[in-house]
């Protein structure tokens, strides 16, 4: 399968505050990252990073075979992107708002209508294609930030928690359009759940204080689990892996709020 | 896509998003209402005698003083603070597809108010004869000044979340830049100061530039000191979106 992110060597510090400390991502087309870790262990920095948002202090992002550094603008017509709290203009109806995310992707006329006809349907948001991004609730607002990312049909997919805010059949639905995404695309995407790991991913990566901790399939991080643990054993490998001991549970606890 | 194409799609937005809330429509009647009061008022157009726009001229550095902060002041902040900055510059544009579509997109709404006050030219053509070419200058040096504070303004909008930092911080900048010029701050420094320093004090002031413009002479040097201020003033606003935009 084509290797679709090669990311290498990323590290990125703020200030004296390294909060990515040398990742390595490779994800070939075909395979559901789901990119783990407590709070503030660098997942959307890598995640910006990735996308171009932020410059990495060391390393480099190669997107389908494009140089993000040597050409930002053509590397990004190679993915779409969902950022962390689904940002979107406010002042804007829904479809003005992907019809201008469709003209800055290099469509006109008929063609844009259509791209945004499509998001709508593919993300259910047809009631609300005339409403003010501004008043959606914060499950459409999600929605509405992954139809932007959908648009292009870009081969690579880079959602930061794209289910988060979403009641439970939302959630369904958005997994399953990932996973049927994910078919023939590179998919990362970062979330908290770790069920949603097991219910799309067929790859999970931790990541804690900028380093990753795990990187296998969510059968891996499983067994991983010790044979007397029965609820919940990805919680439980999670704080294994992601707290220096076992009691170290309130710490990620205090840190997950 | 062009680098052309991906300025224009920026601009439409900003451009449209002046609409979107009221602020369009604030601007235009305080511009347009202010602007006549101005003129008519303390200006006193018809008591001149005169038939010429001086008296609007001479108000438009005042005017603009307040009015252009208010244009620009939503360029960068809002996007910072409604994350869309993030947005932007993972679509594929250049910073300075994005630094360019948005000033041009408040350059434009500020010349759409300044072409409204054609009604003014109008009337002093139809009470008398005015040298239609020095207005024409005039009008020329008013779009060219609102450009220089617009740019001012971007750039000072980028450094925060706040729009109303962004525009009192715009409102000293441009006032700065006004005062530099005014004789009575120039015959202060003049005496501890060498001439030469006084005159380079002088030539960076606004002021200067616009009222030999505003006389109606079309002088290469003031033009080229207002494009060069917008030029200057638009390469630091890239810089600073790309040093300030995760913050």
């Amino acid at each position: 399968m084509k290797e679709l992110i090669v990311a290498r060597g990323l590290r990125k510090s703020f200030g004296s505050f390294e909060a990515v400390r040398g990742i390595d991502l490779i994800v070939p087309a075909g395979q559901v990252l789901g990119f783990l870790g407590p709070n503030g262990a660098g997942k959307s920095t890598t995640m910006r990073m990735l996308t171009g948002f932020l410059e990495p202090t060391e390393g480099t992002v190669t997107l389908n075979g494009i140089q993000l550094a040597d050409d930002p603008i053509a590397a990004k017509r190679t993915f779409g992107y969902l950022p962390e709290g689904a940002p979107a203009y406010g002042d804007m109806r829904v479809e003005e708002f992907l019809n201008f995310v469709a003209r800055s992707r290099g469509y006109t006329g008929a063609e844009a209508r259509a791209r945004v006809d499509r998001s709508i349907e593919r993300l259910h948001l047809e009631p609300y294609r005339r409403q003010l991004v501004e008043t959606l609730s914060k499950g459409y607002k999600r929605r509405t930030g992954l139809a932007q990312a959908i648009l292009h049909d870009p081969p690579i997919l880079v959602l930061d928690e794209p289910t988060d805010g979403l009641d439970p059949n939302q959630k369904h639905e958005v997994r399953e359009l990932i996973r049927r995404l994910g078919d023939d695309r590179a998919v990362v995407l970062s979330t908290h759940i770790l069920e949603e790991v097991e219910a799309v991913c067929t790859r999970a990566v931790i990541i804690s204080e900028g380093r990753v901790v795990f990187d296998g399939t969510p059968k891996a991080l499983d067994a991983k689990a010790a044979a007397n643990v029965t609820s919940n054993r990805l919680d439980h490998v999670f704080r294994m892996l992601t707290t220096s001991d076992i009691g170290g549970a309130s710490r990620t606890k205090a840190a997950s709020q | 896509m062009n680098s052309t194409a991906r300025i224009a799609t920026i601009f439409r937005r900003e451009f449209a998003a002046y609409f979107t809330s009221p602020l369009a429509g604030i601007f235009l009647v305080i511009y347009l209402f202010m602007s006549a009061v101005l003129t008519f008022q303390m200006g006193g157009l018809y008591e001149r005698g005169q038939a010429d726009l001086r008296p609007f001229f001479q108000v438009q550095p005042w005017l603009d003083l307040f009015l252009v902060p208010a244009l620009s002041m939503r360029l960068w902040a809002e996007d910072r603070r409604t994350g869309t900055i993030e947005l932007l510059l993972t679509l594929p544009f250049s910073v300075r597809d994005l630094v360019l579509g948005k000033f041009l997109a408040a350059w434009a709404f500020a010349c759409v108010a300044l072409a409204l006050t054609a009604p003014l030219w109008i009337t002093v053509a139809w009470l008398g004869s005015p040298d239609h070419g020095t207005i024409l200058v005039g009008y020329i040096a008013s779009a060219l000044m609102a450009g220089a504070f617009l740019a001012i303004g971007a750039f000072l909008s980028a450094f925060t979340k706040n729009q109303v930092i962004a525009f009192v911080l715009s409102g000293v900048a441009c006032f700065l830049l006004m005062v530099i010029g005014f004789p009575m701050l120039l015959d202060f420094v003049s005496g501890w100061l060498p001439r030469t320093a006084v005159e380079a004090i002088a030539a960076m002031s606004v002021m200067t530039h616009f009222e030999s413009m505003m006389r109606g002479v079309l002088d290469g040097r003031d033009v080229l000191y207002f494009v060069s201020v917008t030029a200057a003033f638009l390469f630091l606003n890239g810089i600073v979106v790309e040093w300030k935009k995760a913050e």
